[in-house]
């Protein structure tokens, strides 16, 4: 009787992510067709009204410039990339690690959680002056990855714990029935819920962490800094250049978002969302 | 030695009393059906067994423990009503769920749980995701996990309410089967009277507001039950039987407030 059953369920999902990425493709395509018209605008844009450089150059030459400059550019965000990849990895494991902890011994959570859901509110970024202060003046990298990690803490830690605490009951009615202890629970059963709300705290952090790494750079640095290099070319009156390392910066924050968007759809295919 | 006694159990959740003064006592082996309206309490009986929740009033004891030992022992199986599965496993993964927590070799669980979704006619779908099987399917899953270890004492609420009456029948006599195999003890929630009356050895009728046994009925149809135990005189007479008790129950339920509308109406 059953033997009819398998022909109205859909297979496995078994597509790679060269089937997502193909999917997507198709997807992007309105959003690909805005940018380029977008650009395009722009150029125009400026060219007809005669707009100052100072005031915004025309795409042309920013992309000249960034090819022109390239290795330069490359050097230093690679070195400002660096600063918000070390902060977003401390601050958000560090996160993760409070809120499970947090999770595991509830009047913890209670006494503290209101703190942190304040701290996510203020703009941390306001301290960047002052943490330059606390690391060797801000000429070494730690001062950025301290404000980047700051920065991508709250977020992180406040999505993790409401994921950790929002499990359905007759799931953990299930584990007690198998007189499960905690570390099981939270194994099999509050992780793997908490996982989207992790991910999607991590992705708000990915730019926090950029914005932390180069807005820190601003409040002072070395030559090296994507921030620096930013700030300086503004004030010699190289707009492009300055635009240039913009790009950067935007390209930078947007490729580590990527990242973890590929480690979020790698780590929940199991999700209806994901895989429809 | 019974399994389960209860013994004076009440259940309020704030002003409702979804449990009354319950005494009951489940002999080793014996299969027990609970049969009563919605919300008389079946599930909060069997939560209460389970050791899932606490009464409010009187005691449980389970193989002679408490609810509590007997829970951390793993001496029971339980089906919810609802079919209560993980989507981060696939079907296999929830079916080997309880064979995880009792530290089942890998070997032993993938051959169990083979076995168990064969008894199911689930094989074919080990690797898919809960979401991706209809409700009658996603029941089934629950229903191997529940079996697979081998518990001495099952705790089942309507784990066949969303079954087509094919599959309920072959699964009804699955249990059966199992059930003798295994001398185990069922505790089995059900709507169906026909159901209750064809698995059981005795059916216990219960009212609602508040929840509250209104009377045993012992079933001395012969073992084992067979296709031919459902046409049987003495098959129709119980099952006569249980539907009279189960409108004795509401009919009480119906006469309480009955002299307040005559006034009413005088
Ligand atoms: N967690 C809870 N909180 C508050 N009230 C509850 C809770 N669980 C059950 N109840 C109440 O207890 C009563 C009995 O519920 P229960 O689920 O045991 O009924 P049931 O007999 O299993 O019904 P059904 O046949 O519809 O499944 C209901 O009135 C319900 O509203
Ligand atoms: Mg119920």
């Amino acid at each position: 009787m059953t033997s009819a059953a398998p022909v109205a369920v859909q297979p496995v999902p078994r597509g790679g992510l060269g089937k997502l990425v193909g999917r997507r493709l198709v997807d992007w395509l309105p959003a690909a067709v805005v940018l380029v018209g977008g650009i395009a605008a722009w150029q125009g844009l400026v060219v007809a009204l005669h707009v100052q450089q100072f005031l915004l150059p025309k795409p042309s030459s920013i992309a000249t410039t960034f090819w022109n400059n390239r290795s330069e550019l490359w050097h230093a965000g690679w070195f400002t990339f660096q600063e918000a990849l070390g902060g977003f990895a401390i601050g958000s494991s560090l996160a993760i690690l409070v809120a499970l902890v947090l999770a595991r011994w509830r009047p913890l959570s209670a006494a503290l959680l209101p703190y942190a859901i304040a701290a996510n509110a203020i703009p941390i970024i306001a301290f960047a002056p002052i943490a330059n202060q606390w690391f060797a003046g801000g000429l070494t990298k730690s001062s950025k990855i301290f404000i980047a990690a700051v920065l991508c803490f709250f977020p992180v830690l406040v999505n993790t714990l409401r994921g950790l605490t929002s499990v359905r009951p007759q799931d953990l009615e299930l584990m007690h029935s198998y007189a499960a202890g905690q570390v099981a629970i939270f194994r099999r059963v509050r992780i793997p819920t908490a996982l989207p709300f992790i991910f999607s705290g991590l992705k708000v952090a990915t730019v926090l962490a950029m914005i932390g790494a180069v807005v820190g750079e601003y409040f002072g640095g070395t030559q090296e800094q994507l921030g620096v290099l930013i700030l300086d070319r503004t004030r010699i009156f190289q707009f492009p250049d300055a635009w240039a390392g913009i790009a950067l910066a935007c390209l930078l924050g947007i490729a580590l978002y990527v990242a973890v968007s590929i480690a979020e759809w790698l780590a929940l295919r199991w999700s209806p969302s994901t895989s429809a | 030695m019974s399994v389960v006694r209860i013994e004076g159990v009440s259940k309020r959740f704030g002003n409702v009393t979804a449990l009354e003064d319950i005494d009951v006592s489940i002999a080793e082996g014996e299969f027990v059906s609970l049969i009563g309206p919605s919300g008389c309490g079946k599930s909060t009986l069997l939560r209460i067994i389970g050791d899932l929740i606490q009464p409010t009033d009187g005691n449980v004891v389970v193989n002679g423990k408490p609810a509590r030992k007997a829970r951390i022992d793993r001496d029971y199986g339980i089906v919810f009503q609802d079919p209560v599965l993980y989507d981060w496993r696939t079907v296999a993964k929830n079916v080997a769920l309880p064979l995880e927590m009792a530290r089942w070799s890998r070997q032993k669980r993938a051959a169990r749980v083979r076995e168990m979704l064969e008894l199911v006619e689930l094989t074919g779908f080990e690797d898919h995701r809960p979401w991706q099987l209809s409700g009658g399917m996603q029941q089934r899953v629950s229903i191997a996990r529940a079996l697979s270890f081998d518990p001495a004492l099952l705790l089942m609420d309507e784990p066949f309410g969303a079954l087509d009456e094919m599959t309920r029948e072959r699964l009804n006599m699955e249990v059966l089967r199992i059930w003798e195999q295994s001398g185990s003890t069922i505790v089995f929630v059900t709507h169906s009277i026909a159901e209750a009356v064809f698995l059981s050895t005795r059916v216990v009728v219960m009212s609602a507001r508040p929840g509250r046994i209104t009377s045993v009925i012992p079933i001395d149809l012969p073992q084992p039950r067979t296709a031919s135990t459902r046409e049987e005189p003495r098959f129709f007479e119980l099952v006569t039987q249980v539907r009279e008790a189960l409108h004795l129950g509401s009919d009480l339920d119906r006469t309480a407030p009955a002299p307040e509308t005559q006034e009413a109406t005088a």
